[in-house]
């Protein structure tokens, strides 16, 4: 176009160039000046330890250093970039100033799932170049743009603050069980060389994109797409619910199952699947989805529960009378009784909406076709549950499917169920070419599973000395369209309502109701943190109306072993609750004594609350199997393969099922190498869910640690206890005049290369729940309290996390610093639920309406780690995934009430819910 | 298609081309843009120089259209400014202001655009230019409604002018949901001068996210006048003083609340200002 010597023009589709300077290297992009650096930087130059959150600036995942200081990639233009120096995670890898903080954040345990870890070193570096050993308030000031949701942040500023501090040596020898051991996929997180679902692709790959509804509830139909590809250069094709080989309908819980992958006519959520178009990757940057040719017809929708279950309502699936998904059912003894027994009643109507999991990882993979058979490259939390749907759309055999899990960038319940999967392998399929697909913010926010908002009525009573005789509750879980883990949320929480104490009478009913809105399904806890808002807050109430500590009160009613569960289970070991209650005590009785002086003198809108509360909950499936399985072999030169399928989304397991499985073979862990999860390569180990991990899948690796160890003894004919070691391509076992040798090298080698290969499984033991969900529904709890000492700006209902004191009953911390790790970031979470997060479908797709805690809202986190060892799992342990999350928003929410006399009922607490809740309590006073 | 002129007048005649947008820090326009391309003909200021840096002239002071919120806060200025500079910190995260420019964040004019009530209290004005030439607009007048302004098409800001203060404080109070990265529910900025008896003798107080263009409140300024600047002053702020608010309800907040935390904010401002405090987060 123009061409002045005062211009430099840049045009779009000309082949125009920019130069980029790149860590130091000259490089040239050829194509669109306006395209974003962060393409540039991932596609051009294939520097793909920047990564792409959000596009928009929210979450900082894209920071590169320009000209030395921060900037979102995703929002700088190339041309921009011209003349610029731009550093990245690869160009800072090699100075020593970076592996120092890579180090720190190694040791720290700061680095979890890793999505964020590269942009977080980038702006810590920026940081430490001025000031080499930062405040906190430095810290978060310089970290505040990058959003984690793995972490919790503590680690994170623990590891900046101390880069430079001298590291005391550590040589580690002995158990690997209960050792800190920096995370063994850690080094490949800080260096940004992980790969995760947008990080990888066959050359020349199409590019997937979705059409959606806009509607709530709509029939649609599909114009001429034949013609449609014929006038769009570069898109290859279309595919509607008519292309699907197999059965147009996938879910997780095969019985449930009731999702289509395209819908067929008619679009039951905002956001529905209709269509695929697929395309060249230069077409697909310029796709306008408003150009497809399709009519909708809108529907009339139910966006509530209410609205759902009136009598007339429009039914979601008319195989579901009443909109009613699934129910859930427990009763012990005489709910009415109970609370007519009791001096005091307490009860309360609580509310919660959905909630989403804002991995900073939008959902990604591809997907080729190779003979007869299909590979799915994506972010994942659950294999071969993706393996099965796949075959069953495609209409294959569940051993045509591979599914190799990336990398994944947080998961937290939302990577359980299919997202692009069965599009980029529909499409591959057809077109016998790689296909990938990246899902956008606003996409993943739309269409993905959320947290069930619930609306929980809820009756607790006591007798005058204080024990508990009665709950009645009753909770709706807004579900959405499909079914999902919406009959998981209606069994778990009748079972979990009542918290980890003894009540003889107890009667609850959950309901998972259909709306025409985003599906709800798993996410950390399966509503069991939206019940124990209810019951937490309201056994506060009830030990307040009581005259009673409300810790004290917990105490004296905590659940213990030899006490029956509202379940009637009774376990013999491993029932930590009350040692976490009185881990507490101390700091509780502290802080209340120091927050009532200071709102004693308080003259200002400030108040300071302190708040416990407590849970449980049961590791693995509810009452239903749910096995692991690990396979370890011993190749010739000595060396220990352990194939182990646990997806590690970021918690621990590709570290944690190691230090377990050396321990009982007796060998040390860099005796091991690692076959990830991976369906053509690794046994299937479940999913990465219901905290079962660590409990299941890492008792399967004691189990084959053990066999591996029994074999090797075997061979020499030795006692269970001699020592085993491996040297040379030999076995040393036994010492002394006992001592043998045993060549490998002589022994005959498996199919698989191995001279000893074992295999284990575990499945927990657990009994189906009779019609009053009466039974044995899980093998181990886990238990725990935390404390939230928080300030009030009571005039503007602002709420400020001070302080978090988090006690579980671990059974065995196998990894102390994952454990942290896992308690800090599941705490964050629950931060979050309590004050700041809710989706409103329609209203927000993006991460700056939608809001979770920034590095800014985290407080210090103390952990308390009680090791009340359960016999069944490996060393004791038990899970903490989802345990870490439930107790934070109630301790929250008691301690606003601490702080004002404000009780709220709705989450989250936001600073208008907060100040009418103070104004309504002050009426009531007055 | 991007175009960076290097002068002036090539810019305009740009610009007077139409549908051709303007692109300053681009930390509004990529979010708007979704995830696929940028698509559009734009024209980059950041290469001119008429748009460039921090200068004091003829009684003015002069902050280019190019200038980030991180260049200002680094840019040695009247205490006056301290609101201007309280509130730049306060925007998105380092990484925005590393590239956002006040300029933009004017002529994007968002209702919670955390630079306009800071800019208010300095009564400041803003240059725009075209082939037709060149004028001068005070910012209040400039930002009529919801992501409008005065701006006519072919036109560019190409700085924003704010006179020389006197010797006064200022201070800006942001309320967010959260810590970092945050949409305003609502943010105060006060200005108080006073004299050598530490009376008032020149208050402005500006309050966003509450109305369409955040706003001036006269009534309150009025009642400030004449007033030891002690701690206290604040209370003089009467809630009827901030009738003129019409906050709306959005997923941030509820419009009834945005009106009692904007009493609350412009009271607690003017009683830290008063007493020499600095704001930022509220």
């Amino acid at each position: 176009m123009l061409d002045r010597s005062s211009t430099t023009d840049f045009t779009a589709r000309s082949a125009h160039s920019t130069v980029v300077t790149v860590n130091g290297e000259a490089l040239v992009h050829q194509g669109s000046p306006l395209k974003r650096l962060t393409q540039v930087l991932r596609d051009d130059f294939g520097l793909k330890g920047t990564k792409v959150g959000c596009d928009a600036g929210d979450c900082g995942a894209c920071t590169v250093l320009m000209d030395g200081e921060p900037v979102c990639a995703c929002l700088v233009p190339a041309a921009r970039a011209e003349g610029a120096l731009i550093e990245t995670i690869e160009g800072l890898n090699g100075l020593p100033e970076m592996q120092t903080l890579q180090r720190s954040f190694l040791r720290h345990g700061a680095a979890q799932c890793g999505i964020c870890t590269p942009a977080m070193l980038l702006a810590a570096l920026a940081l430490l170049r001025r000031s080499p050993q930062p405040s906190e308030a430095e810290t978060m000031d310089a970290l505040g743009g990058v959003l984690c949701r793995c972490t919790g942040y503590r680690k994170i500023i623990e590891a900046v603050m101390n880069a430079h501090a001298p590291i005391a040596d550590e040589a580690r020898t002995g158990a690997a069980v209960g050792a800190r051991v920096e995370r063994l996929d850690g080094q490949r997180k800080v260096t940004g060389e992980d790969v995760f679902g947008a990080d990888d692709w066959p050359v020349d790959s199409y590019v997937c994109r979705t059409i959606r509804s806009p509607h709530p509830h709509a029939r649609f139909t599909i114009g001429d797409t034949d013609a449609y590809v014929a006038k769009h250069e570069g898109i290859v094709a279309v595919f509607t619910a008519m292309d699907i080989p197999g059965e147009n309908c996938f879910g997780v819980i095969p019985p449930f199952a009731d999702q289509p992958a395209l819908a067929e006519s008619v679009a039951r959520f905002r956001g529905d699947a209709v269509a695929l178009v697929v395309g060249t990757e230069a077409a697909m940057a310029r796709f306008d989805a408003s150009a497809f040719p399709i009519d909708f017809m809108p529907l009339p929708a139910v966006v509530t529960v209410e609205a759902a279950l009136a009598a007339d309502a429009a039914l979601v699936h008319p195989s579901r009378a009443g909109n009613v998904l699934a129910q859930g059912r427990v009763m012990r003894g005489d709910a009415e009784a109970g609370l007519a027994a009791a001096d005091v009643v307490v009860e309360g109507v609580f509310q919660s909406g959905f909630v989403e999991h804002a991995y900073i990882e939008p959902e990604a993979g591809f997907a080729r076709r190779v003979g007869n058979r299909i590979e799915v490259k994506a972010c994942t939390q659950s294999p071969y549950m993706d393996r099965d749907d796949i075959a069953k759309i495609l209409g294959i055999a569940p051993e045509q499917v591979r599914i190799i899990p990336t990398a994944v960038g947080g998961g937290f319940g939302a990577k359980l169920d299919l997202s692009v999967q069965p599009f980029i392998a529909l499409a591959a399929w057809h077109l016998n070419h790689p296909v990938r697909m990246v899902y956008s913010r606003a996409e993943s926010i739309m269409t993905t599973t959320k947290r069930h908002p619930s609306l929980i009525r809820m009756k607790v009573g006591a007798t005058q000395d204080g024990k508990l005789t009665g709950i009645d509750f009753r909770g709706d879980f807004n579900t959405g369209a499909y079914a999902s883990w919406g009959p998981t949320v209606a069994n778990r929480v009748p079972v979990h309502a009542s918290g980890p104490y003894h009540v003889p009478h107890y009667k609850a009913v959950a309901r998972a109701i259909h709306t025409h809105l985003v599906p709800s399904g798993a996410f950390r806890g399966f509503g069991v943190p939206q019940s124990a808002v209810a019951q937490e807050q309201l056994y506060d109430e009830l030990a307040l109306k009581l005259g009673m500590d409300p810790l004290d009160f917990r105490i004296f009613n905590a659940l213990q072993t030899g006490l029956p569960t509202v379940t009637g289970q009774v376990f013999a070991d491993g029932v930590g609750y009350r040692a976490c209650l009185e881990a507490l005590r101390p700091h509780w009785l502290a802080k209340r004594e120091a927050a009532n002086r200071f709102n004693a003198n308080a003259t200002g809108p400030h108040r300071c609350g302190v708040g416990v509360a407590g849970m449980w909950y049961g590791c693995g499936n509810t009452s239903l199997s749910n096995p692991s399985t690990i396979r370890l072999g011993l190749k010739p030169d000595g060396r220990l393969t352990l194939f182990q399928g646990a997806v590690d989304i970021g918690q621990g397991s590709n570290t944690v099922i190691p230090q377990i499985c050396a321990d009982a073979l007796g060998l040390p862990l860099d005796r091991f190498d690692l076959v990830g999860a991976d369906t053509d390569l690794t046994p299937d180990c479940g999913k990465t869910s219901a905290s079962r991990q660590t409990f299941i899948s890492g008792k399967a690796a004691y189990l084959a640690g053990s066999a591996m160890r029994a074999a090797m003894l075997r061979l020499a004919n030795a006692g269970d206890d001699a020592p085993i070691a491996v040297r040379d391509g030999a076995l040393l076992i036994g010492e002394g005049p006992a001592a043998r040798t045993i060549e490998l090298g002589a022994m005959p080698v498996n199919r698989r290369g191995f001279v000893i290969e074992v295999e284990e499984t575990f499945d927990p033991p657990t009994t189906s729940l009779d019609a009053d969900g009466q039974g044995e529904p899980y093998a181990v709890f886990g238990y725990g309290a935390h404390l939230a000492e928080i300030e009030v700006d009571i005039e503007l209902g602002r709420v400020k996390v001070l302080h978090l004191i988090c006690a579980h009953d671990v059974g065995k911390a196998i990894n102390p610093t994952l454990v942290e790790g896992q308690i800090e970031g599941g705490a964050a979470q629950g931060l979050g639920l309590a004050l700041m997060e809710e989706f409103f479908p329609g209203g927000g797709e993006n991460l700056h309406d939608y809001l979770i805690p920034t590095i800014g809202d985290m407080p210090p986190v103390t952990s308390i780690l009680i090791e009340d060892a359960s016999s069944i799992g490996p060393y004791g342990a038990k899970g903490i995934g989802e345990q870490a999350l439930i107790p934070t928003a109630p301790a929250i929410l008691n301690a606003i009430h601490f702080a004002t006399g404000a009780r709220i009922r709705q989450i989250p607490a936001t600073p208008d819910r907060v100040r009418s809740a103070i104004l309504a309590a002050k009426g009531e006073a007055s | 298609m991007l175009s960076r002129p290097l002068d002036l007048d090539e810019t305009l005649r740009l610009a007077s081309e139409p549908g051709v947008r303007v692109f300053a820090g681009g930390t509004d326009i990529f979010p708007a843009a979704g995830d696929v391309e940028l698509q559009g003909r734009f024209i980059d200021i950041g290469g001119l120089d008429a748009c460039r840096g921090i200068s004091r002239a003829d009684g003015f002071i002069r902050i280019g259209a190019g200038v980030t919120w991180a260049a200002l806060i680094a840019a040695d200025l009247p205490p006056a400014f301290a609101a201007l500079k309280q509130a730049a910190r306060e925007i998105g995260s380092v990484q925005i202001q590393n590239r956002a420019t006040l300029a933009g964040n004017l002529c994007n004019a968002s209702p919670a655009a955390d630079g306009v009530p800071a800019l208010l209290i300095l009564e400041a004005e803003v240059e725009l230019r075209s082939l037709g030439g060149i004028r001068r607009i005070p910012l209040r007048d400039f930002i009529t409604g919801n992501r409008r302004t005065l701006r006519a098409p072919g036109e560019i800001m190409t700085a924003i002018l704010v006179p020389e203060p006197a010797a006064a404080r200022s201070i800006f109070l942001k309320l967010g949901a959260r810590r970092y990265l945050v949409i305003s529910i609502v943010m105060v900025a006060v200005l108080l001068e006073t004299d050598a008896g530490g009376v008032v003798r020149q208050a402005r107080i500006a309050v966003g996210a509450c109305s369409p263009v955040a706003r001036r409140l006269p009534l309150a300024e009025a009642a400030l006048m004449g007033k030891p600047a002690l701690s206290g002053l604040g209370d003089a702020v009467d809630a009827a003083y901030l009738a003129e608010l019409s906050p709306i309800d959005d997923v941030r907040a509820t419009g009834p609340y945005r009106h009692d935390a904007a009493l609350a904010l412009v009271r607690r401002a003017v009683d830290l200002c008063a007493e020499g405090k600095s704001g930022g987060v509220a």
